[in-house]
């Protein structure tokens, strides 16, 4: 009887203490690992390799973000999540941050409790068609089947569009981009929608990419980013300026090959420097160590690096920078001064 | 020990409180309401702790979002919705459709139950071992595999739409108005006009008339010894409504498939939808195998001294199963059958799988994700399938109190 009640207040005690505290920065230290949400596989954003080593856009951010608190860019807990469960593994406490191509949306920052810490790619939702059904143009969609995946903003911004251009379409609703490409390549939907860069992505996986076309329309703004709780800044602040450390480092030609060289010898660029910890104490403003830019940029290089190697144009994914560029090249990507 | 207490007549004048751990009167009692006190003090404490970390992540329970355009839509919906109707709205969709796939399910799996559990004790070798190697088959391997397995063979069964469509189309529709496809089952949609309501009528006159003639069947059987032809019930189940139908002229038509609409699908008519006919497949073989379990232990339940007695008065195999076995085997089916149908509506949960939006995908999925409003979507949820739980289980409970044995 005794032992019922102590397991009983022991059950109950572990389920209240799921919810984390504030201070997710000592959480992570302590527990020498970070816990990271991202989707349960999109090629070049997130998924396994063929050594079950997870790698990607996505990922990279995760070990830049591990690499910068613990030195140690392997020391990262990948945990897949699906459009539905993103939100509860966060806020939940299950993972300290989410680095999901999850779009940064008003309700989502305020009425969800997340903080975006900022935004690492630029997107926008596209249509996908086999070539031969012979469509050029999203409105001439008129009647289409569409896969969709579920719980996403792309639902709403498809709904949206076809009610925008009136015009009807019969929406296929789908957990995960794997069963969303099952399903269009059985041809159980004329077209599949979701943000360019994921089709992208998808269409690089196929037998044979060339018969699928992206349509033009860009129907919606989709700038995804990572988030983390509300509530705690401080945690907050790492997982943003380790992100734009890495926009940073590309915009100042800090590189994985440079970066430790640079760090040695303080050179005559002081934001370079301050940024690399040979001058001022930006590290120990944060809660961290002075090279955790250092080791942030050693993980994967520096966003362009990150970029070129995950889902730039040279890798199947063949993703242009477009709007990912850096502000001094035409593209909105700019870091706030380190300073 | 008990009984030295027990004896005393007097105890209401002399009650101490020590009896109420001593005695065994009052013992049981004493530990209940213990336990009772410690499982209010544990519900209360886990309440506090979700109401206060609540507030700390700086979330509310607010059921305000029901009012909200939902801004998704759904590909099958009973009543009308549109992607600017409320949650709430999306909710009863889910909620109708839900409903709609058990109802059809439980009857399916009942039909499919019946007929392999009677053929599994069939003394024809190949049809008794076909039935077990279904039944256990499908008992065996997980609901959702099932769904998924058959969810993929009806889409790569159905050919493409596009084969049907244009001038000159790669297959025809069958009978000029049928065409499966990997999207669904495209048919021709009935169409009411004015004088539909007596056409409606005549359907339900028919249906009551069916049931009628099947009672005075029996009644004169009973009470006479005669046995009057039963075919006539047929004759106004099926006559009623045709007569109606010619007299109505125009009242009902049929709107055909139309191909030529767009390049993509067929449009007008009906169609029942890919998601839809791969879970209803789904789930009532898969429960079927279950009732057809129960169906074989009620048949195996009734003493075979029955089935010979029967086939002692002349009775042909057929009849000996209808009127003699299965009425007594119904005593012992429709208890675990409760049970089968209740799973088949918990499992309707597994919906999504396949893309069909039931209330677990709508209110539990897509409503959950963009209002990130999780408790109170759950408790709706759970409250729902509580309901109509309860409500199956009462209905049958009902049903089998009726044909239960009757001691008197």
């Amino acid at each position: 009887m005794k032992t019922t009640v102590f397991l009983g207040a022991t059950a109950a005690a572990a389920l209240c203490a799921g919810v984390a505290g504030a201070a997710t920065l000592d959480d992570v230290q302590s527990r020498g690992t970070l816990n990271c949400g991202v989707t349960t596989g999109l090629v070049g954003f997130a998924a396994p390799n063929a050594s079950g080593e997870w790698e990607g856009f996505d990922v990279a951010l995760c070990r830049a973000v591990a690499a910068a608190v613990l030195g140690d860019p392997t020391a990262v807990e990948f945990v897949p999540t699906t459009g539905k469960t993103r939100f509860t593994a966060l806020s939940s406490g299950e993972i300290d941050m989410l680095a999901r191509n999850t779009t940064w949306t008003f309700s989502r920052d305020t009425d969800l409790a997340f903080e975006f810490t900022g935004i690492n790619y630029y997107d926008g939702q596209g249509f996908m068609v086999p070539k031969d059904l012979g469509v050029t143009s999203a409105k001439d969609l008129d009647g289409a089947t569409i896969c969709v995946q579920t719980g996403t903003t792309t639902e709403l911004n498809l709904a949206d569009f076809f009610r925008k251009n009136n015009i009807s379409y019969e929406p296929v609703p789908i957990e995960t981009n794997a069963e969303a490409q099952q399903q269009y390549l059985a041809g159980a939907c004329d077209g599949y929608t979701t943000d360019a860069s994921g089709l992208a992505a998808t269409r690089a996986t196929f037998e044979d990419p060339t018969a699928h076309v992206i349509l033009p329309e860009i129907i919606s703004k989709e700038p995804l980013g990572p988030l983390v709780r509300h509530g705690d800044s401080e945690w907050g602040d790492v997982v943003r300026w380790t992100l734009n450390a890495l926009i940073a480092a590309e915009e100042y030609g800090v590189t994985s090959a440079n970066v430790t060289d640079l760090a040695g010898a303080a050179g005559d660029s002081p934001e370079v420097n301050r940024l690399l910890g040979s001058e001022g104490n930006l590290g120990e403003m944060i809660g961290l160590e002075a090279d955790w830019a250092v080791n942030a940029i050693s993980a994967g290089g520096n966003y362009g690096e990150v970029f070129a190697k995950n889902i730039g144009e040279e890798t199947p994914i063949g993703l242009a920078r477009g709007l990912n560029a850096q502000w001094t090249e035409g593209g909105l990507l700019y870091s706030p001064p380190f300073r | 020990m008990a009984s030295i207490s027990d004896s005393d007549a007097n105890q209401s004048s002399s009650f101490k409180l020590s009896m109420l751990v001593n005695d065994t009167r009052y013992r049981g009692l004493t530990f209940q309401f213990i336990a009772l006190m410690l499982i209010i003090f544990l519900m209360a404490w886990l309440g506090m702790n979700l109401v206060r970390n609540l507030a700390a992540a700086g979330l509310d329970i607010s059921y305000g979002f029901l009012d909200q355009s939902a801004g998704y839509d759904i590909n099958q919906a009973l009543i009308p919705y549109t992607s600017q109707s409320s949650h709430l709205q999306a909710a009863i969709v889910g909620v109708l459709n839900t409903l709609l796939v058990a109802l059809l399910g439980c009857v399916t799996a009942t039909i499919i139950g019946v007929t392999a559990g009677v053929l599994r004790l069939s003394k024809n070798w190949l049809i008794s071992r076909l039935m077990s190697a279904y039944v256990e088959a499908f008992r065996n391997v997980p609901v959702l595999i099932w769904i998924l397995m058959i969810g993929t063979i009806v889409t790569v069964s159905g050919g493409n739409p596009r084969e049907f469509l244009g001038e000159d189309p790669n297959s025809n529709l069958f009978l000029g108005a049928f065409a499966f496809t990997n999207r669904g089952l495209y048919a021709p949609a009935v169409e009411l006009g004015p004088g539909a309501i007596f056409v409606a009528i005549a359907v339900v006159v028919g249906i009551v008339g069916f049931f009628l003639w099947r009672r005075h069947v029996k009644k004169t059987l009973f009470q006479s010894g005669k046995l009057l032809p039963a075919w006539p019930s047929w004759l106004i189940l099926i006559g009623l409504p045709v007569i109606a139908y010619f007299a109505f002229a125009g009242a009902v038509s049929l709107s055909m498939p139309d191909t030529m609409a767009n390049r993509f699908n067929i449009q007008g008519g009906t169609l029942v939808g890919k998601p839809l006919i791969a879970l209803w497949l789904a789930l009532s073989v898969y429960t079927g195998a279950f009732i057809a379990e129960n169906v074989r232990a009620g048949i195996l339940a009734v003493s075979k001294g029955q089935t010979e007695a029967a086939a002692a008065l002349g009775l042909r195999p057929r009849r000996v199963m209808n009127l003699v076995v299965l009425p007594q085997a119904l005593r012992v089916i429709i208890p675990p059958l409760i049970s089968q149908y209740l799973n088949l509506t918990k499992n309707s949960s597994l919906a999504i799988a396949v893309g069909y939006a039931d209330i677990t995908a709508t209110l539990g999925g897509i409503t959950l994700n963009q209002t990130g409003r999780a408790i109170e979507c759950i408790l709706m949820l759970m409250l729902f399938y509580l309901i109509i739980s309860l409500s199956i289980s009462a209905i049958m409970n009902v049903y089998n109190s009726r044909v239960a044995l009757k001691e008197r």
